[in-house]
């Protein structure tokens, strides 16, 4: 890394001096579409991280020590978008395995909430999704992403297949397309705000 | 957007991570989240020379801003536990400022809640 970094102005946050950074999560299995979901949202292009697994066990000690031999890594993948001039909103998005610990306990530490994007004809991929989002008490609500040719499945069995609450909302979106996906998320932003009262 | 993006991941393939961590541990969580938002502390004080090529790099990076705690390992492409270790000991040094998010126990909710939902209307409505 000898080279200078240098960013375009706009990848850094404006208002990061007075800014509340809050950060909701996209999640699902694989291939749902979060990346996408989160590029038709986000105002810079989205980044990609990986966490590794050293600190999923009982071996913290790991990372100090030459005998580490943690290489498993896990993409996560993230994008922001500027609220206000007080709030800045970051979207993770992440696979819903339950190894991933570590990775879940810091994504799901003081988030807003959840956004759980569903495939209708993978329903029962989603249930370990869930099942890791009601395990960290997150407030959560239901994006059937549609695709091409895929049939729009009735709301209602979506719901008894999956076993919601009554009042989590299940919305349909597209998530290639920025207004649908919004739509979304303002559901999700909605549900939380009823849930704050 | 240039910089990052064009070069060679190397650091992170070449060299294994607790070489670039000299062996430090990670940070507390409190300290350094995913969304914590980091600046360097001045723009134009001398970089001291014994920090790791990675130290600058990083130092560098959060000179013409702030960026969260996950854009910097998105940007620098390494891994995010060695990039906590980096961030934090920059902190100590006295190179970067840190601004932790608010804590969901004292945050007023509500307000933030209406803010994002108005944001978000405003923006997509």
């Amino acid at each position: 890394m000898d080279s200078a970094p240098s960013l375009d102005e706009r990848a850094y946050v404006r208002g990061g001096a007075t800014q509340t950074a809050v950060k909701i999560l996209v999640v699902g299995h694989f291939a749902v579409g979060k990346t996408t979901f989160i590029g038709a949202i986000s105002e810079i292009p989205p980044l990609s991280t990986e966490e590794t697994m050293t600190r999923a066990g009982e071996s913290f000690d790991d990372l100090k020590g030459v005998r580490s031999k943690t290489t498993t890594t896990v993409a996560m993948d993230f994008g922001r978008l500027t609220i206000s001039d007080r709030v800045v909103l970051y979207l993770f998005g992440t696979p819903g395995q339950q190894r991933f610990v570590q990775m879940w306990e810091d994504m799901a530490r003081g988030a807003l909430g959840a956004l759980v994007l569903v495939d209708p004809e993978r329903l029962a991929d989603s249930f370990a999704v869930i099942d890791l989002i009601e395990q960290y008490g997150l407030d959560y609500a239901i994006a059937v992403n549609r695709f091409d040719g895929t049939p729009d499945r009735e709301h209602r069995a979506l719901r008894e297949a999956l076993d919601l609450l009554d009042d989590t909302p299940v919305v349909t979106c597209d998530a290639r397309d920025e207004k649908s996906s919004a739509d979304a998320l303002i559901t999700l932003v909605r549900y939380l705000l009823d849930r704050a009262h | 957007m240039t910089g990052f993006d064009e070069r060679e991941p190397e650091a992170a393939e070449l060299v294994r991570p607790y070489v670039i961590t000299k062996g430090r541990g990670l940070p507390d969580e409190e300290q350094l989240s995913l969304i914590t938002l980091v600046t360097a502390a001045s723009d134009d004080q001398q970089r001291p020379t014994r920090l790791s090529p990675e130290e600058q790099s990083l130092l560098e990076l959060c000179t013409a801003g702030y960026l969260s705690v996950a854009e910097i390992a998105g940007h620098t492409r390494l891994p995010m536990g060695v990039v906590k270790i980096l961030l934090s000991a920059l902190t100590e040094g006295g190179y970067l400022i840190t601004r932790p998010p608010v804590q969901r126990a004292r945050l007023a909710d509500r307000q933030i809640l209406e803010e994002v939902l108005n944001g978000l209307r405003t923006k997509f409505g």
